[in-house]
């Protein structure tokens, strides 16, 4: 669609290209302050337990120590939802916690100091899982969570925030279905999204209340919002973003840290940078929230859903700061993808003594949808249902509607996705490939191939608030005013394409400021997906608001009217004489400029669609899942660049998404709470050697967005491939798998080659163990091997052994 | 350590005296290759991510091959010559090393955390084998992790490069070989979103 543009949907060089490729990107590491210091973390080795003691008078005669502070030292600010999590405290609450903060002149004496700090611990019953917090007369982690379950809705999404899906009538539903399903399915191997970049950032504490930050975030003046409330409002608060080496929504939650290395700044009276070791980032970072559901779910047999029921366990960790809000969207998504007039969803979050849960890619959608599409795919497969026409049948269409996260009703007024879907199906050769549930697509020896199918969705491209200025410079030149930093999706080349397409200006006259807080209006930043419509939309409106500004004071020096005038690099002239053509400084004058001002609103009524479909080959012998194809199917809109939207979707494999199917999991020691695989050998992630054949198939149908007709689609990616996997492996091995991730063990547990025991895995998947409750006999091969096992007994210690 | 010992350390083409002892300025014998790279000669290029030989990101050239510099000591390279991605453009025009300007035109990077290490690797392999196959340069690449997915337009940008360097070398200079037969298969099928390529 985007034949007449000048740079939209052209491969054009990333604004970026060459600092990266020289190593002259500046990253939060790269940067030095004058005095800095540097932090490092006391943890904990205990999963819950109270501080008795600290003695840190060694730590703090070490040469080259400037502060050691203790739960004694430190201000009272506090994050959570609610407000439960200190910088630090005198209980332990998962093992990794901090203890203790160290600032000193280098990282080796700081980590010398931390050795010398000695700590007695009474060690408190833990609880490790969500079956043990919930259990009657369960030890409980914070007085703010009474039986370990935290307070549903966010103040972020108002008042009605979404906490369950209900409406009309489920046992109506259930009664009219052909078929009704039942089932446990949990997506609760915790996956770590792991960017590149450890998470860290400095601050600079100056009196009597200022806080300057320089943080690595995907979204740096949300970071000033987030943590304005933190401080407990008394602090202003600038934070200066640059480059991120990856984020995948995770960097958004390091507010902890920040607090940390604001306190070390404040004692000491000097910049402090406070990075995270790998080791930290696996086992006291972030990660992504469990999820479990026992649902129910009733079908017609051309896939109509009925009904749907379901109790909605999340897993938060030790604590929560936006699960409710992942809560919310989650509950939102689920509509996208199954229509149903009759719902009856609960969600309830649970706290446990594990790494609390942060945002990743995904935000609560992937999580239910993972947990419930393999219950709605025993409804199919009772009544022999093609998941890929239930999929396009479901998917929301123009009309339909939707409860989103503020609890409010939107319709839905988007374009509908069947091309798109139809297009991918094509590509990967579906309907050649679908031989029927629970039948492989070829048989070859000990190697069973299989195919799978998913799709996801998020309204969320229209969410919260962007704004954005656009300055024109005399020389035919415009600077973008916006917080958006690069985290790795090309976003802020992004906003100069589409700013130089307005104005008609090179690409290289349009740059971006840094996302410094000081210098830049609000901006929410780019998440779930919202760069290209909220962000754009916002830049785009200040470079219209610039030009109009531009063209109604060339107007008297050109002798038209405004509307006669248009404007391309850096002159203005007369639409029908560009001959006439005078130059921007004609206009503005040597002295000065035009500031355009733009803003984008939220608007719940559009939403993106990803559907991938994959091909497993299983080797029976050795369990080995083998991903051998993917195809990602979506409609953009307008494509804005190319080789940027290509790469957002090939991540659809890494930072959590499919491979968290395949082999990625949080592996704790179920004694200890310790997590097991914090290093990059132990935890699996997909390198260089094992690629799958990768397709992505984009359609471009104007989008009623802005005026370049485009939506973003990229935090989506990730979420449609892991149960896509799932249900692959599945239909190759003739039988139901029900765990995340499909390792070598469970796929020969699963197989009877090796003995069945409890449920097991990081995130202690509990099997779909229901069958069909209409002519179960079909659903007779459900819960073989790993199967029939929801006792609620973990074996921890066979985790050990992996 | 006692008294002023000294090390040489050639990077980039520039020879470093470096003094080992403990003091701030100096080489500590306990410092990494990487450490010293980016803290003291402030070759910030060099990324560091796991620090424990795992990820691939500080990856460096030593005397032509390819190490990881968080797992080596500084003491330990006395004498060597150290090429980071700093060292990889043209010193006399300062035009950009084909491979980097291949991994530009293919947008052969998201985050570019891990971009260095990839292209230092992506050198060594070139140098050592100007024709690699495709399952060559996987296998060179295998250990630099990169979390974004770029790794299906790295391996696009690095043959490109590959190629590129071919073309720009006098006749029979390099590359002698034609790639063989049956390794042409790539794992990537281009999506119809790269349409201008």
């Amino acid at each position: 669609m985007a034949t007449n543009y000048r740079h939209i949907g052209k491969a054009t060089e990333r604004a970026d290209a060459r600092d990266i490729v020289t190593g002259r990107t500046r990253y939060l590491s790269d940067l030095e302050v004058p005095r800095m210091l540097y932090g490092r973390v006391l943890r904990s080795p205990h999963a819950h337990a109270h501080i008795v003691s600290i003695d840190v008078s060694a730590a703090r005669a070490l040469p080259g120590v400037e502060a050691v502070l203790t739960h004694a030292d430190v201000p009272d600010w506090r994050v959570g939802t609610p407000r439960t999590v200190r910088v630090l405290d005198s209980t332990v609450r998962f093992a990794g916690d901090s203890v203790a903060l160290v600032a000193a002149t280098t990282e080796a004496v700081a980590e010398r100091a931390l050795e010398l700090i000695e700590v007695e611990y009474e060690p408190l019953p833990a609880v490790l899982t969500m079956d043990e917090a919930l259990a009657p007369g369960a030890p409980e982690i914070f007085p703010e969570a009474p039986g370990n379950v935290v307070s549903p809705g966010t103040p972020w999404f108002g008042p009605e925030c979404l906490v369950n899906v209900q409406m009309g009538d489920v046992e109506r539903g259930f009664s009219e279905a052909d078929a009704v399903a039942e089932g446990v399915c949990g997506y609760e191997n915790i996956p770590n999204p792991l960017p590149a970049e450890p998470p860290g950032v400095i601050a600079h504490w100056e009196e009597p209340n200022k806080a300057t930050l320089w943080v690595s975030s995907q979204a740096a003046y949300q970071d000033k919002v987030v943590l304005f409330f933190a401080f407990g409002r008394q602090v202003d608060v600038r934070t200066i973003g640059g480059p991120c080496g990856g984020s995948f929504g995770s960097k958004l939650m390091s507010v902890q840290l920040v607090l940390q290395a604001t306190a070390l700044s404040r004692a000491t009276g000097r910049p402090v940078r406070l990075v995270m070791t790998k080791e930290e980032h696996m086992a006291a970072f972030v990660l992504r929230i469990g999820s479990r559901i026992t649902a129910k779910v009733g079908m017609k047999r051309d896939g109509t859903v009925t009904a749907v029921a379901g109790d909605w366990l999340v897993d938060t960790g030790y604590y929560s700061m936006t699960t409710q809000a992942q809560v919310a969207v989650g509950c939102g998504e689920a509509q996208l993808v199954v229509r149903s007039p009759n719902w009856d969803l609960r969600s309830t979050i649970v706290c446990t003594n594990r790494t609390a849960s942060g945002i990743v890619r995904g935000f609560g959608g992937q999580e239910l949808k993972c947990s419930i599409l393999p219950v709605v795919s025993r409804a199919m497969a009772e009544l022999d249902i093609d998941p890929f026409d239930f999929f396009k049948k479901n998917y929301v269409k123009p009309g339909d509607g939707y409860y989103w996260r503020d609890g409010q009703w939107y319709t839905y007024r988007g374009i509908d996705y069947t091309a798109a879907m139809d297009a991918g199906a094509a590509a990967f050769g579906w309907k050649e490939r679908w031989r029927g549930w629970l039948q492989p697509s070829a048989v070859d020896g000990t190697v069973r191939t299989g195919v799978g199918v998913g799709v996801h969705g998020n309204v969320d491209i229209g969410e919260s608030v962007s704004e954005a200025w656009v300055r024109l410079d005399p020389h035919g030149a415009a600077v973008i005013y916006s917080a958006a930093s690069e985290h790795g999706t090309g976003q802020p080349s992004n906003l100069i394409k589409m700013v130089a397409e307005v104005l008609q200006l090179p690409l290289d006259k349009v740059t971006i400021t840094p996302a410094d807080s000081a210098i830049t209006p609000f901006e929410f930043g780019p998440v779930g997906s919202r760069g290209t419509w909220a962000m754009g939309g916002a830049s785009i409106a200040a470079a219209e608001d610039a030009r109009r500004k531009l063209l109604e004071r060339a107007a008297p020096i050109l002798g038209r009217d405004p509307s006669d005038l248009d404007t391309r690099d850096g002159l203005v002239f007369p639409a029908d004489s560009p001959e006439n053509a005078i130059r921007w400084n004609a206009v503005i004058g040597r002295e000065g400029s035009v500031m355009g001002e733009g803003r984008f609103d939220p608007d719940f009524t559009l939403a993106n669609c990803m559907m991938t479909f994959v091909e497993v080959a299983v080797d029976t012998d050795t369990g080995k899942v083998d991903l051998r194809r993917v195809v990602n199917a979506t409609d953009a809109g307008t494509i804005i660049d190319p080789p940027g939207l290509e790469n957002q979707l090939n991540g659809s494999l890494g930072s959590a998404g499919i491979d968290s199917a395949l082999f990625e999991e949080t592996v704790y020691d179920h004694a200890s709470g310790r997590v097991l695989n914090a290093n990059m050998i132990d935890y699996k992630w997909r390198t260089f050697a094992q690629l799958p054949e990768m397709k992505n198939v984009v359609l471009e149908t104007p989008v009623d967005s802005h005026r370049f007709h485009a939506i973003g689609v990229g935090e989506v990616a990730t979420a449609p491939g892991p149960s896509a996997v799932l249900m692959a492996v599945s239909n190759a091995l003739g039988m139901w798998m029900d765990e995340y991730p499909v390792t070598p063990d469970r796929v020969l547990r699963a197989l009877g080659s090796v003995p069945a025991r409890g449920r097991q895995g990081g995130g202690h998947a509990a099997p779909v163990s229901g069958a069909a409750t209409d002519g179960a006999a079909t659903d007779g091969a459900a819960t073989d091997g790993a199967g029939s096992c929801g006792d609620g007994h973990d074996d921890r210690a066979a985790d050990a052994d992996r | 350590m006692q008294g002023a010992s000294q090390i040489r350390l050639t990077v980039n083409r520039r020879t470093h005296v470096l003094t080992v002892g403990h003091a701030a300025a100096d080489v500590d014998p306990a410092d990494t290759l990487a450490h010293t790279l980016r803290h003291v000669l402030g070759l910030t290029g060099t990324k560091v991510s796991c620090d424990r030989g795992a990820c691939g990101m500080c990856t460096v050239l030593l005397d032509g091959r390819a190490v990881l510099s968080c797992t080596l000591l500084t003491v330990e390279c006395d004498g060597c010559s150290v090429v980071t991605v700093e060292g990889l453009v043209d010193p006399q025009t300062g035009a950009l090393h084909p491979l980097q300007q291949s991994f530009v035109d293919h947008t052969a990077f998201q985050c570019g955390f891990c971009t260095p290490g990839i292209l230092m690797s992506a050198k060594a392999l070139l140098d050592e084998n100007p024709v690699p196959t495709l399952a060559e340069v996987q296998e060179a690449l295998a250990g630099n992790h990169c979390r974004c997915i770029t790794h299906y337009h790295v391996l696009e940008a690095v043959q490109d490069a590959a190629g590129r360097i071919r073309e720009a070398a006098p006749a029979g200079a390099v590359g002698t070989t034609e790639p063989s037969a049956g390794d042409a298969a790539p794992p990537v099928a281009p999506g119809t979103a790269g349409k201008t390529g």
